[in-house]
């Protein structure tokens, strides 16, 4: 067994207690009353560690540490500080900074010790760096297309899953010729460069509407690789920070692919994009009904239960805050107003609430899909801004569809249901919605967010 | 080395077991700041990479480890700052009772 100098216990009792506040950090997160609490127990246990390492008896070069931890600290700020709507993309981007720290780490370690590695060592570093390069090239691909740098439409080719299967079985075959020759130190780059290669590519097919589960997928791997990263070191804190954030991204993808009705494999090997020829071929001439902002407005001010159901749509027209104004003028009138959210509506997981709660909306007003479906059928008015899919009845009753299976939210059950979109096109995944020829339903044409100012003021016009 | 590993699994499989059981009580309201703030904690690589800095034992590792630091730091910083602003925002009608 190892034999601790002095220093090294009390290092130990302190990485013990940042595990438990790191926990506790978590556990708070289940509740928004509790859950700065949690933010604040975090950044204590993160102190705690990073003055606890200071201790550590061999480090000799303060300065160079010092130095690191300013920089780190200036690029971090503003990370801290984007637009709510940047969210998506900032958590894409750090994902990508908490890979590049594993893989660097990784590497150093592994040059460190050549040409003699312990197998098991090896292959947690191999697993390390595999794990850590591809999600750092990954989560760059998903940032950019979040941030609209690169194009957000699946980009697929003929073999693609073929190329992109064999880059990761060369990977993996490098990590076992490695593990048993852990000598051969020019192949060590190629360790990474292919995983990174694969990562690119395996981003490449994904469209936005997939980006909830690519970014939690990215997530659990990240988790991953920094788990791995502590068996490689033997710091039980690391391993115990991988597992949390791992078992987080696992859970959320899950979450969402179950949301999108699809498996993992299906996201990340089946590029929504190729269905979209079939399904937009069944083009016959159906009529939908339109109505303005003044009729629209006349309806809303009659009902007694309205539920406003946003998706990605109002996030890209930044239309929040208007959202807010209607929601106040109709609450003033004594309506009922909830917001009803879909798992996947939006980038990322829980996007919606965010962009919601940014907009001073309270946050018992936002209803999951599960507990708001069955209150459909009491709704006098779903007012549907800039969502499509996740609305879509296609899900739940034509088997042809694409999407069937999926669990949408039941808007076509309200009384009337109300949908405003630019115009009669499809949505992002190309499918036709046959909610918007229901006799019910009404489509409000226009940016989002300025027809729903237009019914702000018809509201505020004739009850003043 | 070999009782180490075995702790060392032990140790994830038991942290994996409460990272669920805690995770799944997580309001789906709260998912985006979880992710932003699990990201923040997961930086805690930073402490693999300070000590590579700090010993100094190749020009290599001192390298790599500089950078590491800068890019786990930033996690650091930036997830802590934004995941307590998102959950300032949230607010209940309700008047909060202490």
């Amino acid at each position: 067994m190892t034999t601790f100098a002095g220093s090294q216990y009390i290092i130990e009792i302190i990485y013990l207690v940042a595990s438990v506040l790191f926990i506790l950090s978590l556990k708070w997160m289940s509740s928004p009353r509790s859950a700065r609490h949690g933010v604040l127990a975090g950044e204590i246990g993160m102190v705690l560690a990073i003055g606890g390492t200071l201790l550590h008896h061999g480090i000799v070069d303060y300065k160079l540490i010092a130095i690191a931890l300013v920089l780190g600290t200036i690029i971090g700020i503003p990370l801290g500080k984007v637009q709510m709507t940047a969210v998506p993309q900032r958590t894409a981007l750090s994902h990508a900074f908490g890979a590049l720290c594993v893989t660097l780490v990784g590497t150093a370690e592994f040059y460190l010790r050549t040409p003699s590695v312990p197998k098991f060592m090896m292959s947690v570093l191999s697993l390390e760096v595999i794990l850590g390069a591809l999600t750092f090239t990954g989560s760059l691909m998903a940032a950019g297309k979040l941030q609209e740098i690169l194009p957000q439409r699946p980009l697929t080719y003929k073999g693609q899953n073929f190329v992109n299967l064999s880059l990761l079985a060369i990977s993996l075959g490098l990590a076992v010729y490695l593990v048993f020759h852990p000598d051969a130190k020019q192949l060590f780059p190629l360790m990474i460069l292919i995983p990174a290669a694969f990562g690119l590519l395996m981003v490449i097919p994904i469209g936005g509407a997939d980006m909830p589960t690519v970014i939690s997928l990215l997530n659990a791997y990240a988790g991953l690789s920094a788990a791995a990263m502590g068996f490689v070191l033997d710091s039980k804190l690391l391993i115990i920070a991988g597992a949390l954030d791992g078992s987080s991204g696992l859970i959320l993808s899950v979450i969402m692919s179950k949301a999108m009705n699809r498996s993992f494999t299906n996201v990340v090997f089946g590029a929504f994009g190729q269905v979209q020829a079939s399904a937009a071929a069944g083009g016959e001439a159906k009529t939908a009904r339109s109505a303005t902002a003044e009729e629209a407005a006349a309806i809303l001010s009659a009902a007694n239960k309205v539920v406003i159901v946003p998706g990605y749509g109002m996030a890209v027209a930044q239309a929040q805050h208007k959202v807010r104004e209607l929601y106040d003028n109709l609450t003033r009138r004594g309506v009922d107003v909830r917001f009803a959210i879909h798992p996947v509506a939006g980038r990322m997981p829980g996007h919606m609430n965010v962009l919601l709660a940014e907009a001073d909306i309270p946050y018992d007003r936002l209803i999951d899909m599960e507990d708001i479906n069955g209150d459909f059928p009491q709704t006098d008015v779903a007012l549907v801004i800039g969502a499509n899919d996740v609305t879509n009845p296609a899900a739940r009753n034509d088997a042809s569809s694409p999407i069937y299976g999926m669990p949408i939210l039941d808007v076509d059950k309200a009384h009337t249901v109300m949908v405003i979109k630019r115009g009669m096109s499809p949505g992002f995944a190309g499918i036709d919605n046959p909610l918007y020829y229901l006799d019910k339903t009404l489509m409000l044409f226009g940016d989002a967010k300025s027809f729903v100012g237009d019914l702000v003021r018809q509201l505020g016009g004739d009850h003043a | 080395m070999s009782s180490n590993l075995v702790d060392a699994l032990f140790i994830f499989m038991l942290a994996a077991f409460i990272g669920f059981e805690v995770i799944r009580r997580v309001s789906p309201l709260l998912h985006t700041p979880l992710m932003s703030l699990t990201n923040a904690l997961d930086a805690i690589a930073v402490v693999g990479a300070i000590v590579l800095v700090g010993e100094h034992k190749s020009t290599l590792s001192a390298v790599l480890g500089f950078l590491a630091v800068v890019a786990a730091t930033s996690n650091v910083v930036g997830g802590f700052v934004i995941t307590d602003r998102m959950l300032k925002m949230f607010k209940s009608s309700r008047p909060t009772k202490p």
